[in-house]
């Protein structure tokens, strides 16, 4: 019994000690919006794929969580789905591609097409029936995300201005929970990243203008937000190959293919601010 | 002679029960099966053993059940040495006084707390404070302190059912109380606190929210203790609520139930077996 | 000597549980307190607004939710309960208990996010399609809710029934009361402490619940006004929106947990008391 017990009692020191020291040598860990995330686990996986000894962590906790722990080098890599404040601007800053909010609502919903003072007054709560839309007589439900997300800050920064979305709306934690409740409920209106809208919901058109590439590029939908990568300082080593190859065309092609609008210039520079 | 108001009250009684067990029984079996019917069919081994593709989307869950199997073993290596440790002293080393009161209302109380509050502590404790990061081993050092009362509680069960003669020919060989415990009584009690562990290993693997604070979210396979982890639980989570694929989220779903019926059942299996026909 | 130094290190080990318990009790408290006094009590649990962008911190539409929902889970499961503990003690057949006992346990041991699934898929769009309102709601928590704390009311119930003297029984009966009015003029009264012990700890854990809360509740910050509502529970409040906060809304995620902590022990601490009280 003695004996088991000190074996076991070392048994756990080396795991403890060889935890450590895989930890410093662990890899690039990347943080931030929920938004970038499932990009950025997409970009990972391909990198990783192609570089089998290279390991890359990507986590959550949102934009402002990734741009702190960038700063404070908890994470190599910060993302952000919002640009970056006056106190923030010391980091090195890299775009890796543009992500529109799209207005959505159920397939089913006879309406496309709402102007953004339309927008404003449901998600504020004066308008609440779809038939004061020329739609169906059936109650409007609204879908948020929780605070905190930069979704939502984004929303609301674009959308809202200074009026507050009303109380009374649901609420759902990611993007994806977002779809699911619009696509389930013929009554909901919600906003999403533009990536993330497939045939389970319908993205509307902003006063006639579809938010699509050619749109965004020209800058005539406007609900646009930059998504970014920021790290402490100019990027080195594993980390710098890792940014060359978010921007190499292929990359971007695989963000173009889920539903972003890439940034890549295609001589091959150094990513830049 | 009875009286037919009686006799009519009974049987209404009787049909409301009857009609309030059985549909109970029903909806149980109802939720079982609309999960087990979606996910069970397209069920295979690879799903066990491929590693999650496209966020999700494809491929199997094989990281989930390393992690999840990993960051149990972090659980049990900590919470049962402690949970025996504290059942042997509440049994043979103290009489029921003011400390056992209050073991014993830690506990009890311990037991009562919620995994949303067990998450909040682990992520302020382990994450931050102790800069464990998101990892295997926040989440096990988490989830120990969530099983502990468990462990306690039916190893003191296992301990108590011991007859006390055992104890008495022990002593009556010259052997010390210490030396009573190692070599009699927790061999014997070994069983019970078998059933107490395994009990522990079911309540582990359907755990979520305690764990979405402390181990993280990540799909890859972990390389060490320090690596986040998305457990089977709070990966099936993520597929319910995000819709990235019903089809990966039914059967992942699948695989939660039947990990978790298969524990259980040996656990009362090994109930009925060791510990009930004790006395 | 060595015996000794045995006893005192199995007592530290004892005392582990209290130790884990004060460290969860001073950690919650530490990083929430400073926002309540911030806030002020009386305007953290009495504030209708959560709008933490704004800084505006008040949790009663929590607090009131969760009542709603458990007062909900508990109109389903007690009358279920009394029924599925009835029909299991006196009213099946013996063999039926050597299944449906096991099988109670097997229920309990359910992960919630499968029975929040469940609820998401079937129970939500029923309540949209038949009854109105988004579907998430307080109604399809109460039900789910129900079903998940069943199997902890049914068998503490089924205990305190089954350590009652047969002489009860026996007695009623041979002073000729039917099988029924046994049951429920001697039987339950007799047994009535460990039944509501068990409907306390149900309480417990229906206030504690958290994810599957989060799938089907709709998670709205709105006061409560029909169970067709969408709500947000204290659990839920903390599980939302946990992964992104930093700063005041943050410290009001745990002080959200400060006062779930505090309601969680006084429905434990009670039913400790009942269920002591009982033994004696």
């Amino acid at each position: 019994m003695r004996h088991s017990f000190s074996r076991i009692l070392s048994l756990l020191l080396i795991v403890f000690i060889t935890g450590a020291c895989q930890r410093s040598r662990a890899g690039i860990t990347v943080a931030g919006s929920t938004s970038v995330e499932p990009f950025a686990e997409l970009l990972a996986e391909e990198y990783m794929s192609r570089n089998p000894a290279s390991h890359i962590y990507v986590q959550g906790g949102g934009s402002t969580a990734g741009v702190e722990a960038a700063m404070a080098h908890a994470a190599n890599i910060g993302m952000s789905s919002r640009s970056l404040l006056p106190k923030e601007n010391s980091l090195f800053t890299l775009m890796i591609a543009k992500d529109a909010i799209a207005i959505i609502v159920n397939p089913k919903n006879p309406i496309h097409d709402l102007s953004m003072d339309q927008v404003r007054s449901v998600f504020s709560g004066k308008v609440n029936t779809w038939k004061e839309l020329g739609g169906l007589p059936r109650p409007i439900v609204l879908v948020n995300r929780e605070e905190g997300s930069g979704t939502r800050e984004s929303f609301q920064k674009f959308v809202m201005e200074k009026e507050e979305i009303s109380l009374d709306s649901l609420v759902q934690n990611t993007n994806g929970a977002i779809r699911q409740v619009v696509s389930n409920d013929p009554n909901a209106i919600g906003y999403l990243s533009l990536g993330l809208v497939n045939d389970q919901v319908k993205a509307l058109k902003i006063s006639g203008i579809e938010p699509d590439v050619a749109n965004i590029e020209s800058g005539k939908y406007a609900l646009v937000r930059p998504f970014l990568f920021v790290l402490d300082g100019e990027p080195t080593g594993e980390v710098k190959v890792f940014l060359e190859f978010v921007l190499s065309p292929t990359a971007q092609k695989l963000l173009a293919k889920e539903g972003l609008v890439p940034v890549a210039k295609l001589s091959g520079d150094e990513p830049g601010r | 002679m009875a009286t037919p108001a009686r006799y009519l009250t009974q049987k209404i009684a009787k049909v409301l029960v009857w009609v309030g067990a059985l549909s109970t029984i029903a909806v149980m079996l109802l939720i079982l099966f609309k999960v087990l019917s979606e996910g069970l069919p397209s069920l295979g081994l690879r799903f066990f053993l491929a590693s999650p593709k496209e966020m999700g989307r494809e491929g199997g869950i094989l990281p989930m059940i390393v992690g999840t199997a990993a960051l149990t073993a972090v659980a049990l290596i900590v919470a049962t040495p402690l949970g025996i440790g504290t059942a042997i002293f509440l049994r043979e080393y103290t009489r029921e006084g003011r400390i056992s009161r209050m073991i014993r209302f830690g506990t009890d109380c311990l037991a009562g707390v919620p995994s949303i509050i067990f998450g909040l502590f682990g992520f302020v404790f382990f994450v931050i404070y102790l800069k464990m990061g998101w990892s295997i081993l926040s989440g096990g050092l988490t989830l120990a302190a969530m099983i502990l009362p468990t462990i306690i509680s039916t190893s003191e069960e296992a301990i108590k059912a011991i007859p006390e003669k055992y104890r008495e020919v022990s002593y009556s060989l010259g052997g010390t109380k210490w030396q009573t415990v190692i070599h009699t009584i927790l061999p014997s009690a070994l069983p019970g606190i078998f059933t107490g562990i395994i009990l522990s290993v079911g309540r582990s693997i359907g755990e979520t929210a305690a764990l979405v604070l402390t181990a993280g979210s990540s799909l890859l396979m972990p390389t060490s203790v320090f690596s986040p982890i998305r457990t089977l639980s709070v990966h099936f989570y993520i597929l319910a609520t995000e819709g990235i694929s019903m089809k990966m989220a039914y059967e992942t779903g699948a695989a939660l139930i039947l990990l978790v019926l298969f524990v259980n059942t040996i656990a009362n299996w090994l109930l009925n077996r060791y510990v009930r026909h004790r006395s | 000597m060595k015996e000794k130094i045995i006893e005192k290190i199995l007592l530290l080990v004892a005392l582990s549980s209290i130790l884990i318990l004060a460290l969860i009790t001073f950690f919650i408290f530490e990083q929430g307190l400073p926002l309540i006094s911030k806030v002020g009590p009386r305007a953290f649990i009495l504030g209708e607004r959560w709008v933490p962008s704004q800084g505006s911190y008040g949790i009663l539409p929590m607090i009131l939710s969760s009542f709603w929902v458990t007062f909900g889970a508990l109109a389903l499961s007690i009358p279920l309960g009394l029924a599925c503990t009835i029909f299991l003690k006196e009213w099946s057949p013996p063999s039926a208990g050597l299944v449906l006992r096991p099988a109670i346990h097997l229920l309990a041991a359910i992960p919630s996010v499968i029975y929040g699934f469940w609820g998401l898929v079937v129970l939500v769009p029923l309540v949209r399609n038949y009854l109105g309102g988004p579907g998430l709601s307080i109604l399809s928590g109460s039900v789910i809710l129900g079903f998940m704390i069943l199997p902890t009311i049914i068998s503490i119930s089924e205990d305190s029934l089954r350590a009652l003297p047969p002489t009860y029984k026996e007695g009623a009966l041979a002073l000729g009361a039917t099988h029924w009015q046994t049951i429920w003029r001697v039987l339950i009264p007799a047994a009535r402490s460990g039944i509501v012990t068990s409907i306390v700890l149900g309480m417990g854990r229906a206030v504690g619940e958290t994810m599957a809360m989060i799938m089907i509740l709709g998670n709205s910050v709105k006061m409560p006004t029909s169970f067709l509502d969408s709500a947000r529970t204290l659990t839920t409040n903390i599980g939302l929106e946990m992964a992104y906060a930093s700063g005041d809304h943050r410290q009001a995620l745990f002080a959200t947990g400060i006062v779930l902590f505090v309601i969680i022990m006084l429905l434990n601490s009670l039913a400790i008391f009942l269920s002591r009280r009982r033994i004696d």
